[in-house]
C-alpha cells in the first residue's frame, strides 16, 4: 500500500482539514444535487457558482474569510433568482442568466482588484480552483453546523420538495407552497454551493454538486438510494482526489496536481461509467416489472 | 347522506383580458356520483377545475365544499391534471408518487408505517397498477401513468376526485379501461367525480350527472335531461339536434352555424 499512501498522508494536519471539509461537503452537495438535477436546475446550480464567485472574490479584497463571501454571495444570489422568477419553468433560463451576467461582471471587477489593488496575488487560483490544503482548520466547525443546518432543512422539507420537483401543479392541488418550498431549496442551494466552492473553488464546485447525483440517479430505483449513492460518490470521489493531489507532490514536487482536478476528473470519470452498457443493463434488471 | 352535495358551484364568472370566459356557471356534485364536465378544447374546463381546486379566484360567485364556502385552498379534493410530465430518468417508482398522495404535505422526517405501506399496496391493487409498482413512474405508458395519478389521488380518501382531460392522448382501448377503473374505484371508495372531457361518448354508460360547458356558460342534470335539442340550442345560441345512434350521442349543428365549439361533431364520433 506504500505506493498509494507517500510518507505522512495520514498524520498530515492540512490531509486531515482537508478530509473534514471535503466530506462534509461532499454530503451537502450530494443531497442538495439529487434535488437540483431532479428538478432540472443545475443551470441554476452553475449560476449559484459564478455569483459564489463574485462574493468570494469581494470578501478577498476586503480582507474576509472567503467563505463568509461565497454563502453571502449565494444566498442573494439565490434570494435574486427567486423575485426574477426562478420558479416558473419558462422564465427560469431568463432569471438565471440574469443573475448569471450580473454577477460574473461583478466577479471579474472584483478578481481584477484582487490581484492589483491588493497583495493577495494567490486569489484567483484560490477563488476559482480552490485550495482543500490550505484551508485553516477553523473553518471546520462552521462548515460542519452550516452543513447539519443545511442537512435538516432538506430533511425537513424532503416530501414537499419532492413533490413539487415532480409536478408542481400536483403539489399545489394538494395545498403545498411551491413557492415557499422552492424558495428554501434555493437557500439551501446557495449554502451547498458556497461549501463545494470552499472545497474545490467556485468554478468547479457544479462538478460535485451535478456529478455524484447524476450519476447515482442514473443507477438506482428511488430518490432515497440516489441521495445514499450520491453522498457515497462524493465522499469517495473527494478522499480519493485529496489522496491522488498529495501524491502528486511526490511525483513532481515543483508541479503537483490541484486537488479540485482529481476531484472533477473522478467525478466526471464515474458519470461516463454509469452510462456503459453493462451498468445500464443491471439497472434494466434491477427496475424490470 | 347519500346524496347531499360535497360541491356547490354558484354562479361563477371570470375574464381573461376582456374576454368572458365563463359566466354565471353553476352545478352540483353529490356525494358518489359520476360526473362528466363536457365541452370542447378552450371553453373553460380546466379554469373552472382550477378556481374549484383554490389555485384560482373566480371574479363573481362562490364554491362551497361540504356546505361550507371555499375560503382558500381546501386540499378537500383529489386532483388528476391534465398534463403531468413525468421524467423516465428520475427514479421514482410508481409506488412512490402514490405514497407522495398520503403525505406530501407533511413536513418532517420518519419512515412510512406498515399501514401506509399496506394502503399503498391496496391503491396500486385497486388500479391494477401492481404488476409496475416497481417500475419508474416516468417510463410507464400514458394509461399505465394515469393509473398511478389516480391512485396517488385517492389514498387521501378525498370525497371528491377532480379529474382534467384524463382520457385525452390515450388511445381507445385505454379510455374504456380509464373508464370503468374510474366507475369501479368511486363506487368502491364512495367517492364522487368530476370528470372534465371534450367527448361525451365515453362516459355515457357511467355518467350520473352531465355539466356541458360551451360559449362560459353551461346545463347541468342527467344525461336525458341535458343531452337536448332544446336545451343545447339555447345554451348554443342557435339550433342544434341531438341524435342517438346504437347508444351513441351526436350532436348536430344546422347547416351554417358554427361548429367548432361543439364537442360532438360528427366527423369526431362517428366511425
Amino acid at each position: 500500500m506504500g505506493f498509494l499512501f507517500e510518507p505522512g498522508f495520514f498524520s498530515s494536519g492540512p490531509v486531515h482539514t482537508a478530509a473534514a471539509i471535503g466530506t462534509v461537503t461532499a454530503i451537502v452537495s450530494a443531497v442538495v444535487g439529487v434535488f437540483t438535477v431532479v428538478r432540472s436546475q443545475s443551470f441554476a446550480g452553475h449560476a449559484l457558482t459564478d455569483v459564489a464567485t463574485a462574493g468570494g472574490s469581494g470578501a478577498f479584497f476586503l480582507g474576509l474569510s472567503p467563505l463568509v463571501g461565497f454563502l453571502g454571495g449565494g444566498v442573494i444570489g439565490a434570494g435574486a433568482m427567486d423575485l426574477i422568477g426562478v420558479q416558473r419553468v419558462r422564465s427560469r433560463d431568463l432569471a438565471t442568466g440574469v443573475v448569471l451576467g450580473a454577477a460574473t461582471g461583478l466577479a471579474a471587477l472584483f478578481l481584477y482588484l484582487d490581484t492589483t489593488k491588493s497583495a493577495t496575488t494567490g486569489a484567483t487560483q484560490q477563488i476559482l480552483f480552490g485550495s482543500l490544503f490550505t484551508i485553516d482548520p477553523s473553518t471546520v466547525p462552521v462548515v460542519v453546523v452550516l452543513s447539519l443546518a443545511t442537512l435538516v432543512v432538506i430533511g425537513v422539507i424532503h416530501r414537499p420538495l419532492l413533490l413539487t420537483s415532480v409536478s408542481a401543479e400536483l403539489a399545489s392541488a394538494r395545498g403545498i407552497s411551491v413557492r415557499t418550498i422552492g424558495l428554501l431549496f434555493m437557500l439551501a442551494l446557495a449554502v451547498a454551493v458556497g461549501l463545494s466552492s470552499v472545497a474545490i473553488g467556485s468554478i468547479l464546485s457544479t462538478a460535485l454538486l451535478i456529478g455524484p447525483p447524476a450519476t447515482a440517479l442514473r443507477t438506482t430505483r428511488t430518490v432515497r438510494h440516489a441521495m445514499l449513492g450520491a453522498c457515497a460518490l462524493g465522499i469517495a470521489t473527494t478522499l480519493l482526489g485529496i489522496l491522488l493531489a498529495y501524491d502528486s507532490f511526490y511525483w513532481d514536487s515543483s508541479a503537483p496536481i490541484p486537488v479540485s482536478f482529481f476531484i472533477v476528473a473522478l467525478s466526471f470519470l464515474s458519470y461516463l461509467a454509469s452510462g456503459l452498457p453493462i451498468v445500464r443493463r443491471r439497472v434494466g434488471r434491477r427496475e424490470a416489472p | 347522506m347519500k346524496n347531499s352535495p360535497v360541491l356547490e358551484v354558484d354562479d361563477i364568472g371570470v375574464s381573461f383580458a376582456g374576454h368572458r370566459v365563463l359566466d354565471g356557471v353553476s352545478f352540483e356534485v353529490r356525494k358518489g356520483e359520476f360526473t362528466g364536465l363536457i365541452g370542447s378544447n378552450g371553453v373553460g374546463k380546466t379554469t373552472l377545475l382550477r378556481i374549484i381546486l383554490g389555485l384560482q379566484r373566480p371574479d363573481s360567485g362562490e364554491i362551497r365544499v361540504q356546505g361550507a364556502p371555499l375560503s382558500r385552498r381546501s386540499h378537500a379534493f383529489g386532483y388528476v391534471p391534465q398534463k403531468v410530465v413525468l421524467d423516465p430518468d428520475v427514479p421514482m417508482r410508481a409506488r412512490d408518487l402514490v405514497a407522495l398522495g398520503l403525505d406530501a404535505h407533511r413536513l418532517g422526517f420518519g419512515r412510512r408505517s406498515k399501514e401506509q405501506r399496506d394502503l399503498v399496496d391496496k391503491m396500486l391493487h385497486d388500479v391494477d397498477a401492481e404488476h409496475f409498482a416497481d417500475s419508474r413512474v416516468g417510463s410507464l405508458s400514458g394509461g399505465e401513468q394515469q393509473r398511478v395519478l389516480i391512485a396517488h389521488a385517492l389514498i387521501s380518501r378525498p370525497p371528491l376526485l377532480l379529474l382534467d382531460e384524463p382520457l385525452a392522448n390515450l388511445d381507445p382501448k385505454s379510455v374504456q379501461e380509464i373508464v370503468a377503473l374510474l366507475h369501479r374505484v368511486a363506487r368502491a371508495h364512495d367517492v364522487a367525480i368530476l370528470l372534465s372531457a371534450h367527448e361525451m361518448n365515453a362516459l355515457l354508460p357511467v355518467m350520473d350527472r352531465i355539466v356541458y360547458v360551451t360559449a362560459g356558460r353551461a346545463a347541468s342534470g342527467t344525461t336525458e335531461e341535458v343531452v337536448r335539442s332544446d336545451v343545447l340550442s339555447k345554451l348554443y345560441g342557435h339550433h342544434v339536434d341531438v341524435l342517438k345512434l346504437h347508444g351513441r350521442v351526436l350532436v348536430v349543428a344546422e347547416p351554417g352555424a358554427e361548429i367548432d365549439d361543439i364537442p360532438d361533431h360528427p366527423t369526431l364520433t362517428v366511425s
